[in-house]
C-alpha cells in the first residue's frame, strides 16, 4: 500500500476562531482521523501553528507570515495509507476543513526510497 | 485458618519470596537449587505442623527452616568451594556469617529483580508467563497447565527452555541500569498484562483460577509501583486498566460459563473497591504529561464503570478510541470505536463506517453489525449472527451467539 499526504490549504486563514468553533472543529477532525485509523490506514499527522510563523523569500528576507501577499496557507497535514490517489482523495472528502469555503486538500503520494 | 488452608495460602505468598531471595543468594543460574530448597521447606512444614501444632509465626518458621536448609546445602555441595574462595577461607565460622537476607527490603528487591530477569527479551513470551507464574506467583505445574488449557509436559518444556535461557544469556538478578529499566519496562508490563488477560479472557469457566491469575498480575504490577525507579506513568496506567477490568470479572461470566457482554451485565456485581482503586491509579498516571496506550485504554475502561448511558460518556469513549487508534491500531479497538460511534452519531453512520473496516473475517465484526441492525432488520441480524457463529473459536462465544440467535 502507498502513502499519501493530505495537505490542508486554508484560504484567508487568520488562526482566529471562537473557542466553540475550535472545539466543534477539533471533534469533527478527530472523528475523521479516528475513522481512517479504524481502517488501519492512518499513518500520522499534525496541525501547524500560526504563532511566530515566518516566510523567507529568495532574497533571504524574513517576514512574519504567512499572511499578507500570500492568500493560501497550510494549516496541517495527515498521512494515510491507500491503494491509489483516488482512495486517498475519498478520505480527504471527510475532513471538516472542506466546510470552509475556498479551503482545499491537496493529495500527494509520498516518494519512497 | 485451618492448616489445610494455611499451607496453600503461605505457599502463594511466601514461595515466590523465598525463591527470589535464594536465587539471588545462589545466583540465577542455580534457580533450581533455590526452588528445591523452598519446596523442601514447605514439605517440612507439612510434615511437622500437623503433629507439633502450627507455629505462632508460620512465616518466620518457614524463613528459619529455609535458611537452615540453605546452609546445609552449602555445606554439602560445591558452592562451598566457590563461596570459600570468596574470602571466607581463613574463618572457621564463615558459614554462620553467611546471611540469607530475608528482610522485607531484600525480598521486595529480589522479586522485582526476578521480574526483570524473567521478562528478558531473549525468553519467549509464553515461557515468560509460565516462569512468572511458577517462580513469582507460586503456581504449581498442574495449575499452570490448567490455566493454559495444556498439559504438564508442555509447561515443563517451557520452563526448562526459559531456565536454560537464563543460564546461556547469563542473566543476573540485578536491577538493570536506569536507562535499561526504561527500555525494559514495556516488556515487563506487557508480560504482566498478558498474564492478566490469560485470566480475564480465559476459556475456563471456573472463576477461581481466572481471578487468581488476574490478582497475581496486579500483585506483580504493585511490586513495580513500590519502587520509585519503576513507579512510572505506564505502571500506574496499566494498574488502573487492570483494576477497572477486574472490577467486572464477576459480572462478565454467566451461570453456564458464557460471556456476558458489557451492556447486558448486572452492574450490582461490579466491584466498587476495585473501581475506586482504578480511579486512584488513573489520576496518578495522569500526572505524567504523556499519552500511552495503557492510559487511553484505562480511560476508556473508566468511562465504562459509569453506568448511566449519557451522551457525555459515549462522546468521551469515542474520542478516546479515536486517539487510541491513531497511535495503536487493533481490530478490536476499531470495532469498539464503531460501537461508540453508533451511540454518538446513530446506527446508520456506524453501519456505514463499519463496512469500511475490512474486518469481515472477524466474528466480533459480525456480532457488532448484528447489534447495529437490531430492531431494524431482523434478517440482517440473523445472517450476521450466523456468520459470527461460523467464525468464532471458543465455546463460551458460541454459547453467547446461540443465545442471541434464539432471540431473533
Amino acid at each position: 500500500m502507498k502513502e499519501f499526504i493530505l495537505i490542508f490549504r486554508h484560504e484567508n486563514a487568520t488562526g482566529k476562531v471562537s473557542p466553540e468553533q475550535m472545539q466543534a472543529w477539533m471533534k469533527q477532525q478527530m472523528d475523521w482521523v479516528g475513522g481512517i485509523a479504524a481502517q488501519n490506514k492512518f499513518v500520522g499527522g499534525t496541525g501547524l501553528l500560526f504563532d511566530g510563523a515566518k516566510v523567507v523569500d529568495h532574497q533571504k528576507m524574513v517576514t512574519n507570515g504567512p499572511f499578507g501577499d500570500i492568500k493560501e496557507t497550510i494549516g496541517g497535514y495527515v498521512i494515510v495509507k491507500a491503494e491509489n490517489a483516488e482512495e486517498a482523495a475519498e478520505f480527504a472528502k471527510g475532513t471538516p476543513i472542506l466546510q470552509g469555503e475556498g479551503n482545499t486538500v491537496e493529495v500527494r503520494e509520498i516518494a519512497k526510497h | 485458618m485451618q492448616s489445610q488452608d494455611l499451607i496453600p495460602h503461605l505457599f502463594r505468598t511466601e514461595y515466590s519470596k523465598l525463591v527470589a531471595v535464594l536465587s539471588k543468594f545462589f545466583g540465577l543460574d542455580h534457580i533450581e537449587v533455590a526452588e528445591d530448597i523452598v519446596s523442601e521447606t514447605f514439605l517440612a512444614a507439612m510434615e511437622t505442623w500437623p503433629y507439633q501444632g502450627i507455629p505462632d509465626l508460620p512465616t518466620a518458621w518457614l524463613y528459619r527452616v529455609a535458611k537452615n536448609k540453605t546452609l546445609n546445602h552449602l555445606k554439602k555441595h560445591q558452592h562451598f568451594n566457590k563461596k570459600i574462595s570468596d574470602g571466607f577461607k581463613k574463618s572457621n565460622t564463615w558459614i554462620e556469617e553467611l546471611v540469607v537476607d530475608l528482610s522485607e527490603q531484600n525480598i521486595r528487591d529480589s522479586q522485582l529483580q526476578m521480574l526483570f530477569a524473567i521478562c528478558h527479551p531473549s525468553i519467549s513470551t509464553e515461557s515468560q508467563i509460565s516462569l512468572a507464574l511458577r517462580v513469582l506467583c507460586g503456581f504449581g505445574i498442574d495449575e499452570i497447565a490448567d490455566a493454559f488449557l495444556t498439559n504438564k509436559e508442555t509447561i515443563n518444556k517451557r520452563l526448562f527452555r526459559a531456565k536454560e535461557k537464563l543460564r546461556t544469556e547469563k542473566i543476573q538478578l540485578i536491577l538493570p541500569s536506569d536507562e535499561e529499566i526504561k527500555n525494559r519496562m514495556e516488556a515487563v508490563l506487557k508480560t504482566i498484562y498478558l498474564l492478566f488477560n490469560e485470566g480475564y479472557y480465559s476459556e475456563r469457566s471456573e472463576t477461581l483460577i481466572r481471578k487468581e491469575l488476574c490478582l497475581e498480575a496486579m500483585r506483580l504490577n504493585f511490586l513495580l509501583l513500590e519502587n520509585p525507579l519503576t513507579n512510572q506513568h505506564l505502571t500506574n496506567a496499566l494498574m488502573a486498566l487492570m483494576c477497572f477490568q477486574a472490577s467486572r470479572l464477576e459480572a462478565r461470566v454467566g451461570g453456564s460459563g458464557e460471556i456476558v457482554l458489557y451492556q447486558d451485565q448486572d452492574a450490582s456485581l461490579w466491584n466498587n473497591e476495585l473501581i475506586s482503586r482504578g480511579n486512584y491509579y488513573l489520576t496518578k498516571a495522569a500526572a505524567w504529561p504523556v499519552i500511552s496506550v495503557y492510559f487511553l485504554e484505562a480511560s476508556i475502561a473508566y468511562w465504562h464503570t459509569i453506568q448511566e448511558d449519557s451522551g457525555e460518556k459515549w462522546e468521551n469513549i469515542l474520542h478516546l478510541y479515536n486517539q487510541l487508534l491513531a497511535i495503536a491500531y487493533s481490530p478490536i479497538a476499531a470495532l469498539n470505536r464503531t460501537y461508540a460511534l453508533a451511540k454518538v452519531r446513530g446506527k446508520e453512520t456506524a453501519i456505514q463506517e463499519a463496512e469500511k473496516l475490512g474486518l469481515s473475517n472477524n466474528h466480533f465484526y459480525h456480532m457488532l453489525l448484528a447489534e447495529l441492525y437490531r430492531d431494524q432488520n431482523p434478517a440482517k441480524v440473523k445472517s450476521h449472527l450466523q456468520k459470527a457463529l461460523e467464525l468464532c473459536k471458543t465455546d463460551s462465544e458460541k454459547k453467547l451467539i446461540e443465545k442471541k440467535l434464539s432471540k431473533v
